[in-house]
């Protein structure tokens, strides 16, 4: 059936952004949104929208039963989850499911699978994707986990079965350390996860987070590239581009087609993402977990292919074969993605909610920005803090970075701090421009290069 | 004499560590002013908050995971 209804059964720009993709297709659009989301831009462009709970995401949007009711209620074909909240919720597409309506996005068994970092570790290997040296599978017993450690070589991580998203990790640097955190890391996760189980992988020094946009109909599977997200803070992607800096061809077709099998091997349907630490040392790329779900960066992916990943979820829920073949899918050009977020980049990042005063959105050729925002609009202060996605494509990555300088230079939000400077500063940034970043670069780039900038700011 | 403890930030309130710990405080507890008696969730960042004032007999006057606005009583305590 081809869909004629869909309820986001999210907010923000994630929200903003399925709901144009939706009318574009000419579904009917329905918001499931909370108290504190009634006046927002999604609100305002869904055909209708339907209250489901407090602010608190536990009442609201997390809440299964009353998003599913909503669903029932609105007389919806379908559900997307967008990403985050009940996105990865395998019960919640059960749920879906069961109630009639289909759900966007892999089946709740592949997502169950490939949630389990475990299982999805296994699986990935028996598809022939390499993965980071460490147990094979689960561990239990604390001397027979240390004798794993010491034969991949300290340091190791001590990660949860159940974790994710950079939770649930310890990263530790020797036997007796390994002894005293493992009992520890295990009833930490239980606690955490409602599952104890652990596994241990090796450390890679300075890796780059690359990470494959897929996507699948349930037959056929086919990758969109690569993007590389090494700039984080916190875990926390902060800064994406597509595709990854100085990737050898070789390895980018290695990559990409591990991907692909992967995806393959679980019958994958929809868009997923497969990520990769990738050893500049080596140009070894290591497996590190799946993400069932829309990514929030996709757009640079979007930018460089000339896809739209969101409507082709949605037309593949309705049961349409993929659009493309694998020869359809070209990288032109380069693209860079900025999460400008509602935080304090002088002020240890500080989230700050607030009320928007003006917004001004820079136009021209490859500019693109995916917001929640509109002058006047009261930034609440019970979700997380990303305000915007600014995206720029250029022909190469040199006036990619050009035109992203402009950009920044042009778009003004006012009434709240933002992290704009930071984006600004690390736009102009010469390690930045050369490409030598990994993901332990923004952390110590902050407290010199970023604290010096700020100094003079002050002193200015 | 009642004195009220307010939020100083707006997000939302959370009376326990974690969803599996016990409360930082009972109602009917005493606190000394350098007390936790919260969390205050603000866009997925965690913040302390303590009591502000030596007293006894707290009673918290909204629930676990309810929203607050900066300035909103979270509890009164008999100082």
């Amino acid at each position: 059936m081809t869909l004629r209804s869909v309820l986001i059964a999210n907010r923000g720009e994630i929200a903003v952004r399925i709901i144009r993709a939706a009318k574009a297709l000419g579904l009917r659009t329905v918001l499931a949104h909370s108290t504190a989301d009634k006046e927002s831009l999604a609100a305002d462009l869904a055909d209708e929208t339907i209250e489901i709970g407090p602010p608190a995401a536990k009442k609201s949007y997390l809440n299964i039963e009353a998003v599913v009711n909503a669903a029932k209620s609105a007389k919806v074909d379908a559900v997307h989850p967008g990403y985050g909240f009940l996105a990865e919720n395998a019960e919640f597409a059960d749920a879906v499911t069961a109630a009639g309506i289909i759900f966007v996005g892999p089946s709740a068994e592949a997502i169950r699978l490939l949630g389990d970092k475990v299982m999805a570790r296994q699986v990935a290997a028996l598809a022939g994707v390499p993965t980071v040296p460490g147990s094979d599978g689960r561990v239990t017993d604390l001397a027979a986990a240390i004798a794993i450690a010491t034969r991949i070589g300290f340091p190791v991580m001590i990660k949860a079965a159940a974790g994710g998203g950079g939770r649930g990790i310890r990263i530790v640097g020797d036997a007796d350390e390994f002894a005293r955190q493992f009992p520890q890391a295990s009833s930490e996760a239980a606690a955490a996860f409602g599952d104890g189980g652990l596994y241990i992988e090796k450390v890679i020094e300075r890796a780059r987070h690359v990470e494959v946009q897929i996507i699948g109909d349930g037959d056929n599977v086919v990758h969109c590239y690569e993007r590389e997200c090494s700039l984080q803070r916190r875990r926390q992607k902060v800064w994406e581009e597509a595709p990854a800096v100085g990737l050898p061809d070789d390895v980018r077709l290695r990559l990409c087609a591990s991907a692909v099998a992967l995806g393959r091997a679980v019958g994958y349907s929809g868009a997923g993402t497969v990520e990769y630490l990738y050893d500049d040392a080596t140009n070894q790329f290591y497996f590190i977990e799946v993400n069932t779900r829309i990514q929030v960066e996709h757009p640079v992916t979007e930018m460089i292919t000339g896809l739209d990943l969101v409507q082709e979820m949605l037309r593949i829920a309705g049961g349409a074969k993929l659009s493309v073949s694998q020869d359809d899918v070209r990288i032109q050009g380069h693209a860079i993605e900025c999460r400008i977020n509602a935080e304090d980049p002088y002020k240890g990042f500080m989230p700050a909610p607030g009320t928007i005063e003006t917004l001004v959105v820079p136009e021209g050729e490859g500019i693109r920005f995916d917001t929640l925002l509109f002058a006047g609009y009261a930034v609440p202060p019970f979700y997380d803090s990303l305000l915007g996605k600014l995206i720029v494509h250029g022909h190469d990555r040199a006036d990619c970075l050009a035109r992203l300088r402009t950009a920044l230079d042009g778009l003004v939000i006012s009434g709240i701090p933002t992290t704009i400077p930071l984006h600004a500063a690390l736009a102009r940034d010469a390690s930045v421009a050369d490409g030598r970043t990994h993901t332990r670069f923004l952390e110590p780039w902050l407290e010199t290069d970023f604290a010096q900038l700020a100094r003079a700011r002050e002193n200015a | 004499m009642s004195t009220e403890i307010k939020s100083p930030l707006p997000g939302v309130f959370y009376r326990k560590p974690s969803p599996e710990s016990a409360p930082f405080k009972n109602d009917g507890d005493s606190v000394a002013a350098d007390d936790v008696i919260g969390l205050v969730e603000v866009m997925k960042s965690f913040h302390e908050v303590k009591a502000g004032i030596a007293g006894t007999g707290i009673r918290f006057v909204i629930d676990d995971a309810d929203a607050v606005m900066a300035g909103q009583v979270i509890a009164e305590v008999q100082a």
